[in-house]
């Protein structure tokens, strides 16, 4: 089937079969890598996109659930990687191998938009779906709580 | 640290410029590295080295391990841009490719970039300040001895004179090159890079989604392959429905290879290779194999235990170390203890699945491969497919995760077999399955142990059947044991034996092999000792560390743990963590382990609360480590800690791979479960710095976690844990 939805902002067309998840859509034919293959069964998170807005893994969305949709990748998450997760990760250095680490990103600026100052335990009930193998989780929870600060401060500019 | 020899060369760049590369004897067996040829003044510019600079001043530093998120492509130019005496951030860091005449050993395994790289690395960034210094001073025509660097810059201070090292680099390129085992280094006093938390290089790549891991590889006119290998490890192909899966959608090529028996060489399979991932995937759906009967599918780990009992009610096959008289040792033991220990077999599941590209043309192999030893893999494609390893280039790619899971280069050849047969370009990406259920898994062992201790509750005799995987003399990769592993040399009567079943499983080494283990069953056991003699658990771990049973000679064997050090340690996380100082009610508890390996010390207490339901929440981890004087990136050594700390809480929790039929039971994250973020404690890191050459952080900090783990459920329930995963057991108590 020909799909045609919106990708970071922007109209895009791909023939592809309609169960074909969206995670293979992106990265083998619209050439966006950074969403990861992680497992294939919705149990690591390494995939995790937003779905007009709402955190959703890829990996589990046929390209006939997309058609006519808003698709963010952690490519559109911001034009010049200045999102306050973006600015946070990098500030506490967040990432060891960092292959979950775009899906961990998408998930938790989904948390963010729904809870703009999260405890510890808001980030451990929103982010139990990613795994990350080198288990980089302290400071996924210092890095979420770190951008909270940036995007308050942002906002009161 | 001796026994090394440094060589450097310095060559032109073309249209000038200083290029410095070290050749280094890293093995002490008198190998060296052919030096390579000169640069031309018309050859074009090839990466050949560490270091470049150009008259323009742009700064490059060459990155030459491989990097799957232990931080080395960050910290290993650390050691570079320190001597060389530049700002960390005017410089440009590149991966180096697999070459190992330019760079010396260019692979990741046992935690050894740090001892192997300390000096030569910052000796070929001094090479280059003295160089700087050197230009400088023929420039001006002062003495060498009155000019000084700040970063990037060389400065005569009587004269107010400065030059940046861009404007230096042609003049320098053409002077003699000193002796790079004379340079003088820094002082630690002045490092202004070593011991700065360095954030990892790539990660505003990374935080963006640019694609920079194995699985982002793109060739043009490549195609996307599956390989499809026997669940009984090993098995050929007898028949397949080759042609209906050519028929599916998106399928360009179908085919089987024949494969060889090595379990860590080529297999056989099928590959289909496809315009997409999916499509492949989704045809290997339609494909029918049937494969030959095979051994190994009379094998399963019911059966192993089963094995192991037997073989631990009787005698051992071998003994490996005895000191001594245990027999009369434990027939004059005040209280003599025993117990049976074991653990299961598990895999490495790196987020990123297996993954590789290859291209073969013109009888030239290219492959993009994220292994943690591309020589190896070199050499394992060039004797399986008929090829020259000089035909062969390898491109190191960024991994997700190792672990050691990419030592074997299994992938790595079938993408290249794969890449030849087809004549087209393929990126082979293994399912998440194919992973949990080809690996080269940590072997399964057993333990029948018995303790002796005196009337004073002293550890006077010590005796272990160890029952692991191997045939005759030979253990099976990463299954054997070290004879003087801790507590031989501290307990005066000892005794190490061992048995074997054979295994046609694949096995290999996982984060600390051995180790992750080892400290489980041993560090357990005197905890059981020191319950038996009434003593508080680190003091008895403080009297054994204290009773160490030198040789005549003086001199502990290499590889032996200091007691000093590892004292220290022991001490640090009991201060830390207030050891002793705290009451917890029922059902919360601490405990501790401590582990030498990998030239590291660390010791870890471990506070849990479990539920009178029996579920298990870990409050807190303290480790407290000493890796020797410097903690070169702070920030990386943390990441290291804390990663290794959760890995074996994970790896303890709940994780465990089962053989049913000579196949693995578990296939993904739903039955072989990695630890998450609700699982995960705050994890506190203590370094102890003491007067010895830095060493590794990867994998010493994993495995003193388990046992103190299971140590602080002893003390939480008076349940003792003797096999792993912990979700095999019962622990509710009332």
């Amino acid at each position: 089937m020909v799909v045609t939805f919106t990708v970071n902002g922007t109209p895009r067309t791909a023939d592809v079969p309609a169960d074909m998840p969206l995670l293979w859509v992106l990265r083998d034919v619209l050439d966006l890598k950074g969403t990861k293959f992680g497992c294939g069964i919705a149990q690591c998170g390494a995939c995790t996109v937003h779905l007009n807005g709402v955190a959703a893994r890829a990996c589990q969305l046929p390209a006939s659930a997309v058609q006519g949709q808003q698709v963010t990748t952690i490519e559109g998450l911001s034009t010049d990687a200045t999102h306050p997760l973006q600015l946070a990760w990098q500030e506490l250095d967040v990432p060891q191998c960092g292959y979950c680490q775009a899906g961990q990103i998408m998930q938790a600026a989904d948390l963010l938009t729904k809870n703009p100052n999260p405890t510890d335990a808001d980030i451990d009930a929103a982010m139990v779906g990613n795994l990350c193998r080198c288990a980089t989780y302290q400071r996924i929870r210092e890095g979420i709580k770190r951008a909270a600060v940036i995007k308050r401060a942002g906002a009161k500019r | 640290m001796t026994d090394r020899r440094t060589f450097l060369r310095v060559t032109s760049l073309a249209g000038g410029g200083l290029l410095i590369g070290t050749l280094i004897d890293l093995d002490g067996a008198g190998t060296l590295w052919a030096a390579e040829p000169a640069t031309g003044a018309n050859t074009p510019f090839t990466p050949n080295a560490f270091l470049r600079i150009t008259p323009e001043g742009v700064i490059t530093i060459v990155a030459k391990n491989p990097e799957t998120g232990q931080g080395i492509k960050t910290m290993l130019p650390m050691l570079i841009a320190e001597e060389l005496d530049v700002e960390w951030k005017s410089i440009t860091i590149e991966q180096a490719p697999l070459d190992e005449a330019r760079y010396g050993r260019q692979f990741e395994g046992g935690s050894t970039a740090t001892p192997m790289n300390w000096e030569p690395l910052r000796r070929a960034g001094a090479v280059g300040r003295q160089l700087m210094l050197a230009a400088a001073a023929q420039t001006w025509k002062v003495p060498v001895t009155e000019c000084t660097t700040e970063p990037g810059v060389v400065v005569h201070s009587a004269s107010k004179r400065r030059l940046t090292y861009g404007a230096l680099a042609t003049t320098a390129a053409t002077l003699p090159v000193p002796d790079p085992a004379s340079v003088p280094l820094k002082d630690p006093k002045d490092f202004r890079i070593i011991g700065r938390a360095t954030p990892n290089i790539d990660n505003a790549k990374i935080v963006r989604g640019a694609p920079i891991f194995a699985i982002d590889v793109t060739v043009p006119g490549m195609l996307y392959a599956i390989y499809e290998k026997a669940p009984v490890f090993g098995a050929k192909v007898t028949r397949a429905n080759i042609d209906e899966v050519k028929n599916a959608p998106g399928v360009k090529q179908v085919f089987v290879l024949e494969g060889g028996t090595a379990l860590n060489g080529l297999m056989p399979g099928v590959a289909i290779l496809a315009d997409t991932t999916w499509h492949a995937q989704a045809a290997r759906r339609r494909l029918r194999v049937s494969w030959a009967p095979h051994p190994t599918a009379s094998q399963s780990s019911a059966d192993f235990a089963t094995q192991a009992e037997s073989l631990l009610d009787g005698k051992p096959a071998r003994v490996l170390r005895s000191e001594g008289d245990v027999t009369a040792a434990f027939a004059r033991a005040a209280k003599v203890v025993e117990a049976r220990y074991e653990y299961p077999f598990l895999a490495h599941a790196t987020m990123e699945p297996q993954t590789c590209t290859a291209r073969f043309a013109n009888g030239q192999m290219e492959i993009w491969a994220p292994s943690q030893t591309p020589e190896s893999g070199r050499q394992l494609v060039a004797t399986t497919l008929g090829l020259t390893p000089a035909s062969i280039t390898v491109n190191q790619v960024r991994g997700g995760g190792g672990f050691g899971r990419r030592l074997n280069n299994d992938y790595m050849v079938e993408a290249a077999a794969i890449a030849k047969q087809a004549g087209v370009p393929v990126k082979l990406t293994w399912s998440r399955e194919d992973d949990i259920r080809h690996d080269f898994y940590r072997p399964a062992g057993w333990h029948g142990l018995r303790g002796a201790l005196d009337a004073e509750g002293r550890i006077i005799g010590w005796s272990d059947h160890f029952v692991s995987f191997g045939e005759g003399e030979r253990f099976a990769p990463s299954a054997g044991i070290q004879p003087t592993e801790f507590p031989a040399l501290f307990v005066p009567h000892f005794s190490l034996a061992s048995s074997v079943i054979p295994l046609g499983v694949p096995t290999g080494a996982l984060r600390a092999p051995t180790s992750n283990a080892i400290a489980f069953v041993f560090q357990s056991f005197i905890d059981e000792l020191a319950q038996a003699a009434g003593k508080d658990p680190i003091a008895i771990r403080r009297q054994l560390l204290q009773q160490v049973q030198r040789p005549e000679s003086g001199a502990m064997p290499a590889g032996v743990m200091d007691p000093t050090r590892m004292l220290g340690v022991l001490d640090l996380v009991a201060e830390k963590s207030g050891w002793g100082k705290r009451t917890l009610p029922k059902g919360s508890g601490m405990g501790v382990g401590f582990h030498f390996s990998h030239r590291g010390y660390f010791a870890d207490v471990v506070e849990v609360r479990v539920s009178k339901s029996g579920d298990v929440q870990v409050v807190k981890v303290w480790a407290a480590g000493d890796v020797g004087s410097t903690i070169i990136n702070p920030s990386g050594a943390l990441q290291q800690v804390q990663g290794s700390v959760l890995d074996g809480l994970g790896e303890a929790l709940t994780q465990e791979i089962t053989i049913e039929g000579g196949r693995v039971t578990q296939g993904n994250f739903n039955d072989f479960e990695l630890l998450r973020i609700t699982q995960a404690p705050p994890v506190e890191v203590h370094f102890r710095t003491t007067d010895f050459p830095p060493t590794g952080m990867g994998e010493p900090a994993l495995p003193p976690v388990i046992p103190a783990l299971t140590n602080a459920i002893f003390a939480a329930t008076g349940k003792r844990v003797r096999s792993l995963p912990l979700s095999r057991h019962d622990l509710s108590w009332a």
